[in-house]
Parts: structure tokens; sequence; C-alpha cells
């Protein structure tokens, strides 16, 4: 751990342009409890205004900072400096798995095109217009969707993820993981309608169960656990000719 | 600075790898032993020369690593199948590594047993 000031510094290589660009170094002072968004912040203050990034609530909320760091997908606003320079060194990329808009900003639309695609909105039924749903808490549903309903929408699983990458139309981890919560979600009036949306060749059966996704999901979730939920479901749907 | 890149390198992606690459070996192992054992229809006598020949201590080595790649293949597919049918456990770590310990103890005593 370095002492507190700025008597050391960290050599920055940071990705620049798009899928054609360049690696550019910075020397940036290193600071007690930084993070890798304040050292990008510091470039893009300090050094080259012209940095492109993306940030917003900068406390883990918005999933808007993701990037590649040291070669990982992290969310930088809650990713210590101390936990990943090697040696005073870290190399920051955009995300994997997206197409690069400029420097270390990507263009999500795919990845949320992929949501829709997964039918992964809840489709309400008539009866939650008479009042409210009565859902038990320590009921197996309940604690299924809860289990994988604090995902933030930030990519990491979808660039951690090498099925992405083999097969571009794979539905991706996030979007599958959202469409388990509306399968276990008992006021949703079409669980089968999102089995079927997610058991075609790019959905969940796609999955590897690499575990890339679980590895690296900065809120701890297990997309994996999610898609194999799923796996197990529309087998059963299958089998009862529901699909 | 490793082998593997840096996102791929955690438990699970080795167990994944593995799977895949003893199987491969596998594949490419299975059209041969074939390919021996029909030696016994057409020419016995090329057969027995050919068993001769694997008394050696290298094919013995050989086979021990064969058998780590079924041992590692079979617990592999387990593992995959209580991944995916069971419900669901965190300790995918735990899995991995008992389907690569199967793997070794497999190894070490088919090797006691030849040696």
């Amino acid at each position: 751990m370095a002492a507190a000031g700025t008597e050391k510094s960290l050599k920055v290589d940071i990705w620049r342009g798009d899928d054609d660009g360049y690696y550019q170094s910075f020397t940036v002072p290193h600071e007690t409890s930084q993070t890798i968004l304040d050292v990008v912040t510091y470039v893009q203050r300090k050094l080259d205004a012209t940095l492109s990034y993306r940030f917003a609530c900068r406390v883990g909320m918005c999933g808007s900072c993701a990037m590649t760091v040291n070669g990982r997908p992290r969310w930088t606003c809650r990713t210590h400096v101390d936990s990943v320079a090697e040696d005073g060194y870290i190399k920051i990329d955009p995300l994997r798995n997206f197409p690069r808009v400029k420097d270390l900003a990507v263009d999500m639309t795919v990845f949320f095109d992929k949501w829709r695609d997964a039918k992964a909105r809840f489709v309400p039924s008539e009866a939650d217009l008479d009042g409210f749903a009565q859902v038990d808490p320590d009921s197996r549903e309940r604690k299924e969707a809860s289990a994988a309903i604090e995902c933030i929408g930030c990519g990491i699983c979808y660039a951690a993820c090498d099925l992405v990458s083999w097969n571009p139309d794979y539905l991706g981890p996030a979007a599958l993981n959202r469409a388990w919560t509306l399968v276990n979600d008992v006021r949703d009036a079409d669980p089968n309608g999102h089995l079927k949306a997610v058991a075609g060749d790019a959905g969940c059966h796609a999955c590897h169960s690499q575990q890339g996704c679980t590895s690296h999901c900065p809120k701890s979730l297990s997309p994996t656990a999610s898609i194999a939920g799923l796996k197990r479901k529309s087998f059963a749907a299958l089998l009862k000719g529901a699909l | 600075m490793s082998v593997i890149a840096a996102h791929r390198n955690h438990p699970t992606y080795w167990a994944f790898l593995l799977h895949r690459l003893s199987g491969l070996a596998l594949a490419i192992f299975l059209p041969v032993h074939l390919y021996v054992l029909s030696m016994a229809v057409g020419d016995g006598a090329r057969l027995d020369a050919f068993l001769d020949w694997t008394q050696q201590p290298l094919v013995k080595l050989a086979e021990v690593i064969l058998v780590i790649l079924l041992a590692l293949h079979m617990a592999g597919g387990l593992r995959l199948l209580a991944v995916e049918f069971l419900p669901w456990r965190d300790s995918q770590k735990t899995f991995a590594a008992f389907a690569g310990a199967f793997a070794v103890g497999a190894g070490i005593l088919y090797f006691l047993n030849v040696v």
C-alpha cells in the first residue's frame, strides 16, 4: 500500500480512438483510496480534455462506468487502484464485445436490444388491476427472483462472456438473468412467453457455463445460476408441450 | 504476462477448457483405438505384435495420460450435469476442484497399478 499523498505515480495506458486506435500513456499521481474512475477523470480534467468516457453516479448504482482494467471488465467507480495496479501500471480499454464509439465509450445499443429480444419485460395481468398482488417473501419463486434482481445493467457480464464473442446473436447473461426474474414473478401473465423467447439457438441453451459473468459481476449476482434455471424450466416446459 | 487472458483466468473457465480439450483428445484417440481393435478381426498376428510394442514404458505413460483424460472428461461432464440440472449451489469452485481431483486420483491409481 502506498503512503498517503502523491509521492508515487501511476503509469496509465488508455485506449484512444475506435476499433482503429492506439494506447496513449499518461502519468497520474497515486492517491490513497483512489479509484480507476478517479484516474480516468484526472486524465480528462488535467491532462487531455479530449478523452471520452462515461460515468454518472460514482457510487456503484448506475452501471455506466464499466471499462476493461488490466484485462478484466470492472466497474471503475468501485475499483480501487491498489487492488488492480500491477507494479504501478494500469491499462484501461473499453468494454470487450461492444462496438467502440470513441476512447473508453462503447455503444450499448445491442446490449439493451437483447433485453427486448429476450422479452425481458414484465407482462401485467388483469388481476393486477384489482389491487396489490400478494407475494410470499419466503416462496421459492420470490427467493429465485430476489437473488437475480439487483442487476445495474453495467454490461460487465456481457463483456466477460466468451459466448457473446463466439456468437454475436447470443442474448447474453444480463438479458437472460432478467428473463429469469420474470419467469419467477408470480404476477407475470406470460411465463411461457418468456421461456419461448430464450429457448432458441442464441438463448439460454447456448451458455457453456464458463461462468465468466458470475466471476466478474460487480453486484455478486450469478447470471449462470439464472441461465441454468432457464435451461431447466424451458426443458420442463418442452416436455409438457408448452414451448 | 500469463498463458490465459485475464478475464478467463478463473476456476470454472479452466474446468470448461480442460473438459473441451480432453474431449477433443479423446475424439482423436477413439478412431485409432477402433483401428487397432479391428486388427483382431483381420490380422491377429499384427495385433499381437502391436500389443507387444505397447509394453514400452512411454506407451504406459501415455495410457496413464489417457486414463486422466477419460476421468477428467467424465467428472467434467458430471459437473456440468450437476450445474445445469440440479438446484444451483454457490460452491462452483468446489465442483470444479472435485472434478480435477477425481481425474488426478484416477491417474495415480492407474499409474500405481501398471508400474
